[in-house]
Formats: C-alpha cells, structure tokens, sequence
C-alpha cells in the first residue's frame, strides 16, 4: 500500500508528458516521507512521535502537493492525456516494479508481520509497527499492530488520492460527492470508530473490533463464535450490534439496492471500492474487457460466493447447541433456515427471471442449488461433529487463507498496476456477487443510453474498472443493466457525446434491446424491432 | 449462396454486413485497404491523446468476424468490371461479387494550395493519417508548431490533439467566426472563447496562401493569405472538410458526381450495386439534408438500411429527425432538429439563446415565427435527450411546451446543476421583448 503511494505519480514518460519542476519536488517530499518510513523497518534507532508526524506530513504533502500542480491550473474536464504513454498506467516497467513491491508488501502484512516490526507474542513492537505506536495509543490507549499500521496507511491512501480525485473530477458533482462519500465511510467507520470502540472496552464489556459498514460476506469473520459470544455479553449494545449486523444483510441492503443499485455500497460506503477508487484510480483502464474475462468473472465470483455461504453455515453450525430448551436457534432450526431461505430466493428467480438468465446462468444457478442442498442433505447422515464432509475450523482457515488473504489482499490490491483497481471486486468479492445478483434482477438502477448518440469510440469500455464492455450496449441503444456495474459513473463522465446516464428509474422498460437505434426513421425501426 | 462484397470497413459498411449476417446467410466479404478489422474512426484522435489505444477503439472482438461468418480482405480495389461483376486489386488478384456496397468513406479535401503534398502536409481521416502524425508530430521538439487549416469538427479536434502533447498550434479559419456556417453566432463566439482559452493561437478570417518546403521536401513554414505573414511550422494539418474517396469508381461506368450516385434506396445506376455513407450522394438531398453526408450516424442508418434492401425487403432510405453531436475541447455539444447559423438561416426560424455566465454552456432553440413549432435545438455544455427530442419533433409541438418540459429531456448525470428554470426565465423576458 504505502509503496503505491508515491509509484503511481512517478516515472511519466518525459518527452510528451514531463512532471512539471514542481511536481518532481514534490515527489521527492513523499519520497522522503517514505523512506523515513523504510528506515524504521531496519531498528538504527528510537524515533520519536515528531518523525512519526513527519512522516505522515511529508507523505501528505507531497501527494496533495503533486495533485494539486497536475490539475489545478488546468481547465476542468477529463484529464486522460497521456495515460497510456505513461509506464505505471500501461503495464509499463514502473507498473510491474509497483505491482512486485505492493504484492511483497501484503504477503509480509498477511503472513510475516514480525519483518514489520510486530512484537511476538505479546513482546514489544520494534520497527514500522512501533513506529505508530503512539498514533495507536492516542486513539485505542494500546499499542499498534501490523493491521494498525495498515489501517492508518490504508486510509491514508484513501483521503489523501482521494482529494487528487476530487481534483480531477472537480468539474463532476456525482464523481465529488461519491469521493468524499468514500472518504467519510473510510475515516470514521473503518478507521476512527473501531478504535474509539476499542477504547470502552474494559474488563466488564467488550467489544471485537467491528467495522460497521463492514457486513457479512465481505466481512465474513463477523459470526464466528468468539465475535458472536463477545456481542451477546456486552449486553445490550452488543446484541444490538449482532442485530444490525444481521439486518444490513436481510433487510437494508437488499432495500437501499432496490432503489439505487449496488452503488450504494460498491463506490459510495465501501472501503474496497473506497480505495480502487482513489488510489486505484490510475489503474482503471487495465481491467479486461474481453467476453472471456467476463465468462470468468462470472463463475469465479459466484464460486466464492457459495464457498462463503458454505463456510459460514459450517462455522454457525458448529457452535449452536442441540436442546431448544436452552436456546431457540438449535444446529437444526439454523440448517433448516438455511436451506428454506436459498430455496425460497432459488424459486422465486425461477419463477419469474427464468427469461432474464442467459443458459450458462440457469445451469450455474442450478448446479450451485443443488450442490449446496445436496451437502446440507449430507448433515443428517453423517457424523454431527462435522458439518457437510468438511470440518467448519479447515473451511473457515482456507476460506481466510484464500480468499481473506491472497485474493482480497495480494491479488486484489498488489496487482492493481496489472489487471486493474478492482480485480477483487470483480472476481473475488462475494457481498459484490450478492448485491450484483439483486441489481441485475431487482433494483431501479440502470445505465441509461442516449438515443442512437453512441459513437462507438470506446472511452466507456475503456475506463470501465469493471471490464464491463459498455460500448456494446450503447452502440446497439441498449441500457447497461449489469450484476457486475458499480455504479463509479466514470462511463459517463468520459463519454464524449453525452450518451451514458446513470439513474434511477421504474423497472418497468429497464432493459430495452433495439434491433435499430434511434435516428432512422419509425417505420423501419418498429419493422425491426417487432422481429 | 450469393455473395456479398464490401468495399470499406467503416461504420456503414459494418453495419450493413452485421445487419446483413442477421437477416439472411449470404456469404459476405469485406474488403479495406486501411486495416484489417473495423475501427471507430472518430477515436482516432484519443489514441494519439494517450486516452486508448488502437486495441481499445475496435468495437468488436477480432473472433466477431470469423464466428458471424464474415470475411475480412485486406486489399485496394483499383477497378470495378461491372459486367463480369469483378473487383480487380491493385495487386493483381480479383474477387467476384453478386450484389456489390460501396462504403469507402470520405478522404480530406485539398483546394489546390501550392505544398500541399508536402511531407508533414495532411488530413486527419485514416489510420495512416494517424501514423503520419506520430512520425511528424511525437512531441513538441520535432514538431515545434503545427499550423491546422480549416474550422470544422476535424480541425478543432486536430488543435485538441496537438495541444495535447504541449504542440503549439495556430489555427487558420476561413470564416470570422469557427464553424458559423453551422452554428449560430452565440455558440461560434463561445467557443472561439474555448479554443482561446486552451491555449490555442486562433486566426479568423485567415486563409492559407501557400505551403512552403524545405530542401528535403518537408513542410517548413505556410504563408497566410491576408497578411502575407509566415509561420515557421512542421506540420500542416488540412482540415478543410472531406469529399466521397470515389477516385477508383471513375472509369466503371458507376454514375458519380461529387459522390456515388445513389436514389432513395441507396441504388446506383447499375444493378446489384449500391453506395452507402460518407461515399454516397443522393440525386437529391433529402428535407435539410445535405445530398452528401458524411456523418457518422447517417452512415450507420445506411447501413442499416441497404441491409434490408440486399436481403429482399426493399427499403427506402428515410432518416428521421436530425441529429448530431461533438465536443470541442472541453464543451460538448448536441444537437436535434434544425437550428441553423446566420447563413442558411430561413426567414421563418427565430432563435432564442441562453448562455450561462460561466461561458461553458448555452442552448439555442429553433422555432417558428409564426406557428412557434419547435424546429430544433443545440445544447452545449448540457446532455439532452435524444428521446425527448425526437419525441417532440414528431408530435410537432410548440416552443413554449418545449420550455415547459424542458427538465424532462436533461440527460447531465445526477447531482449536476440544473438550468431550466433559469433558462425558462429568461424566455419569458426575452420573448416579451419580441411581443
């Protein structure tokens, strides 16, 4: 992450497209800052709170810095110029060097946090992590971790390429107000408030560590006994708490979906999404566009999905007791839930979107059902201590190793530079494929296409962070109704003939194919259309 | 199984062979001189500007052709024998046809200016206009100034490109006011104003005298007409519109004039062949329309067309409403219906135009004198609908109802600014006036 922060302003092609004296000075303050940073790693000495602040000053400055100079001076439009000529944005050699460096960066992070300085087991900090130790103690009273450190990096990333976005898209109230949407969600929910939550905590009442914007599948830990039992014994606002988190899945998500798409999450509140937006901004272009990308996408999301569903089943499942005297929710009454909600939201798809679904999603849909019931089924046959054929403790470590680890992280974000800012979100993230299986069957969003307007120039394919190839719904006068759209507006915002419209609207007319585009006379366009 | 040839593979030929492919099984072959698979011409310029590249600007997938069946010839027709019903290469190879589409587009015009075959001299049109540009113009320390002649849509977008890699660029327009044979002088101001503003070096009513060269036959320098005053330059860019790139039909018996003549259902005077596009010139220009034209949007509603003509349902070419669209640097601009510019202006169109004070967005509406039947608008700096419009150009309605539903055709994207009350305010003043 760090390690991006400065990569992605530097190494311009110089003949066409030169860093202005300003902008290389600028690069050498967040330079510095960083460094500082590096230097911690190697223990020379005892820094103090002032490097600490430094560091960060530093790295701010010269990031708001460069931005500022890159396009206050410029008229406001889109800023495109160059991004193909430039190495980090075309896979160039600074593009794979940044990949290389941010992918080490998350396998230290994820499986080698003492190499940052973490103190083992339970010993001092050294290194980066004591580094911020004294940020951490401000905000939770207790030392930092190596997941402190990335937290604050991480939401540094956020505001500060956020407020390079703002920039950019200065001239775009949608693109503005999403940013500082982004923004907010990102320093006070993910950031602040858990920290300030961990300050309550005392002997008596505890909390884990929760995220609230942050739900479950993305979040996919958030059931595990330990959190579940440290909600239920911190009283009322726990339970309250488990409570929300339970409704943001049942009931707000699905409601805020239905009126406003997946946006609402995707590229507003979510900090995936808030990061692929602003730091992973530059990066947007390099998503595939080809329909191949997008046959796998398709199976790949929807298998992690299933993967999160069976894993969290098996990990509820493994704690509830058997006597519904103790408690109402029993190993049976939750299975059984499980299988009546899947089969209830399978029939009713059936039912009445059949038509919407091309063949390889009704045999995928199919197929996955009946996987998912066919291992529920296994339950009663088999051994009561394992749920399925699986051990609830192996899927929930594989499914945090995998999925948690190497996709989200070290696929997900180190190889932004390669396959583009929102690979995770795309092919990995399952609370991605759940709200993109609503907005694609339910919701009022849609992309709405200008007429017969459309060029075919390419530049919403292109920008498209999604891979979504929406030229070709365009040029053929189709709205753009997609699982996969997240709703940034970036389509819009650099289409040069005003054809792309994100809205809301009634569901009614919502996908229109159109043999002819508007333009050519009424005759010819019923005839063909009536086809 | 009949075959069906394509000469060009621009949006109009494409068209025609995809729509083609859909209504029947003919075999179908195109042919191009200027790349093997078909691109949006109109994205030309965002390659040379860094926003794509030439993979990004081809709208379908190369196994497109192969999986509809489509073959794709890369070749330059040098004659047509219409009786053996032959097209000969300029290679020597030949390929028979049983119906024949001419589709070859446009190529720029050049009035005879001494140089203007000069090396660093050309158009913005083709692939290979493209190419010649990154040779002559990569950057600003080969190319120190270029000088752009002619104020139209290319010509703008020629100076965006150029500004793009820091190129000094000095713009030579003909008219006093850019592109005012199209748009009304309001517009034509404010965007004079754009181009200003963007650092370009605007000359009005200036024309182009002559093309001077070096001694390696390299475009050194041009001297304009009015002043006498010479600009040191290393590329021309002739921008001064386009004409039917027809100069291969000439001797096949194919009537022509500027373009391929074609009647209403894109028929030209021998059987089975047909002309469509930029190429084609109707023996009458239909309704506001020019004979020739070379549009994008018209090209593809051709296209269309001819499709269903070849495939035993003929059809008239009949386009609806008007309509077209641009962006001049930073503004873009639509269009629906007719609003004309000063020059063509007929006596019974009134104009009311509204400009916003940060001189980036203004509309004009067209309307009749008498009747006050909306007859057209041009939106800058705002997004309409093209649905809208239509709509109301159909139903015939009135300038006032146009006004009063004016937010109902905003297309801008969500949480932009709206301007209809303002805009409807000002109608109100202004047409008291006129009362």
């Amino acid at each position: 992450m760090s390690q991006k922060l400065n990569h992605s302003l530097s190494l311009a092609k110089p003949d066409a497209y030169h860093t202005s004296g300003k902008q290389k000075l600028f690069l050498a303050i967040g330079m510095i800052g960083l460094f500082v940073l590096v230097l911690t790693l190697f223990n020379f000495d005892e820094f103090s709170v002032w490097s600490l602040i430094s560091a960060i000053s530093l790295i701010a400055l010269g990031i708001t810095g460069f931005a500022t100079d890159a396009y206050i001076n410029k008229p406001e439009g889109i800023k495109n110029n160059g991004v193909w000529f430039k190495s980090i944005s075309s896979r160039g050699l600074s593009g794979w060097l940044t990949g290389l460096v941010l992918t080490l960066f998350y396998i230290v992070l994820y499986f080698y946090p003492y190499l940052l300085g973490l103190g083992k087991d339970g010993s001092e900090n050294s290194g980066l992590v004591a580094f911020f130790d004294p940020l951490s103690k401000l905000l939770n009273g207790g030392p930092a971790s190596q997941w402190f450190v990335y937290g604050t990096l991480y939401t540094m990333a956020i505001l500060l390429f956020g407020y390079k976005f703002l920039l950019k898209y200065r001239h775009n109230r949608y693109e503005q107000l999403r940013t500082y949407s982004v923004m907010f969600f990102q320093l006070a929910f993910a950031f602040l408030i858990p920290e300030f939550m961990a300050r309550l905590n005392s002997e008596t009442f505890s909390l884990p560590y929760y995220d609230l914007k942050n739900i479950w599948p993305l979040n996919y830990y958030n059931f595990e006994q330990y959190r579940v039992d440290s909600f239920i014994s911190a009283g009322d606002v726990g339970l309250g708490i488990l409570i929300f988190g339970v409704a943001s899945i049942f009931i707000i998500t699905p409601i805020l979906t239905y009126k406003y798409g997946k946006r609402w999450y995707c590229s507003w509140v979510c900090g995936c999404g808030g990061l692929a937006e602003t730091a992973g901004d530059p990066f947007r272009q390099l998503s595939d566009k080809s329909q191949v990308a997008w046959k796998i996408e398709r199976w790949i999301v929807h298998s992690v999905l299933v993967f999160v569903v069976l894993m969290t089943t098996a990990v509820i499942y493994s704690y509830l007791g058997y006597d519904s005297e103790k408690y109402w929710l029993t190993k049976d009454v939750f299975l059984l839930s499980v299988a009546g909600f899947l089969t209830l939201i399978f029939t009713l798809t059936m039912i009445f979107k059949r038509h919407e679904l091309g063949k390889d999603a009704r045999y995928g849909a199919i197929g996955y059902f009946v996987i998912i019931l066919a291992l529920i089924g296994f339950h009663y046959f088999s051994n009561q201590s394992k749920l399925f054929i699986f051990e609830a403790e192996t899927l929930r470590s594989s499914y945090g190793f995998l999925i948690g680890a190497i996709f989200s992280g070290v696929i997900g974000t180190g190889f932004y530079p390669i396959f583009g800012n929102r690979v995770w979100c795309r092919f990995g993230c399952p609370m991605a494929a759940i709200l993109g299986f609503q907005q694609r069957m339910l919701s009022k969003f849609r992309i709405t296409t200008n007429g017969g307007q459309c060029i075919s120039c390419g530049n919403c394919s292109t920008y498209c962070e999604m891979g979504i190839d929406v030229r070709a719904y365009a040029q053929k006068g189709e709205n753009i109704v997609r699982s996969s759209c997240v709703g940034c507006g970036i389509c819009s915002a650099v289409c040069p003939r005003g054809v792309l419209k994100l809205e809301n609207d009634s569901m009614k007319g919502r996908i229109n194919p159109n043999e002819i585009l508007l333009g050519n006379d009424v005759d010819l366009m019923d005839l063909l259309n009536q086809k | 199984m009949e075959h069906i040839v394509i000469i060009g593979n621009g949006i109009s030929g494409v068209t025609a062979a995809r729509h083609i492919r859909k209504l029947s099984n003919k075999k179908i072959t195109i042919v191009s001189a200027e790349t093997k698979h078909f691109f949006s011409r109109t994205a030309l310029m965002y390659i040379y500007m860094g926003h794509m590249k030439y993979e990004h600007i081809k709208p379908y997938e190369d196994w497109f052709w192969e999986k509809n069946r489509i073959e794709l010839k890369l070749g330059f027709v040098n004659q047509i024998d219409t009786t053996s019903k032959t097209l000969h290469f300029e290679k020597g190879d030949s390929l028979n046809y049983d119906k024949l589409i001419i589709a070859t587009g446009s190529k720029p015009n050049k009035f005879g200016w001494p140089g203007q075959d000069l090396k660093g001299v050309q158009g913005l049109y083709s692939k290979q206009d493209l190419d010649n540009l990154e040779i002559y113009a990569p950057d600003n320390t080969v190319c120190k100034r270029a000088v752009i002649v002619g104020g139209g849509l290319i010509g703008i977008e020629l100076a965006e490109m150029l500004h793009s890699r820091h190129i000094p660029v000095t713009f030579l327009v003909r008219e006093n006011s850019f592109w005012n044979g199209v748009l009304p002088e309001g517009e034509s101001e404010m965007i004079n104003r754009e181009i200003i503003r963007n650092g370009i070096d605007l000359r009005l009513a200036t024309n182009l005298k002559e093309i001077i060269s070096d001694t390696t036959g390299k475009v050194k320098s041009i001297i304009i007409e009015e002043t006498g005053e010479e600009i040191p330059c290393d590329v021309v860019g002739l921008t001064a519109g386009v004409s039917p790139n027809i100069n291969f039909i000439k001797d096949s018996g194919i009537e022509t004039n500027r373009g391929v003549l074609v009647n209403r259902f894109l028929e030209t005077n021998i059987p089975d062949i047909y002309a469509i596009g930029d190429c084609a010139e109707q023996h009458e220009a239909i309704g506001n329309r020019r004979a020739i034209e070379a549009v994008w949007y018209t090209g593809r509603m051709m296209g269309e067309t001819g499709a269903q003509t070849i495939c035993d349902n003929r059809l008239e070419y009949k386009p609806g409403h008007w309509f077209n669209s641009a962006k001049f640097f930073d503004i873009e601009y639509q269009t629906y219906g007719w609003v004309h510019g000063k020059k063509g202006q007929p006596d019974y169109e009134t104009h009311f135009h509204w400009k916003h004070e940060d001189d980036n967005k203004c509309i004009t509406i067209a309307f009749h004198k008498e009747s006050r039947q909306f007859l057209g608008i041009n939106t800058f700096g705002i997004r309409m609908r093209h649905e809208f419009f239509n709509r109301v150009l159909s139903e015939n309605r009135s300038v006032e109802y146009v006004l009063e539903h004016l937010a109902d055709a905003n297309f801008d994207p969500e949480f932009y600014k709206h301007f209809e009350f303002e805009i409807q305010k000002e109608f109100e003043v202004k047409t008291l006036d006129l009362i």
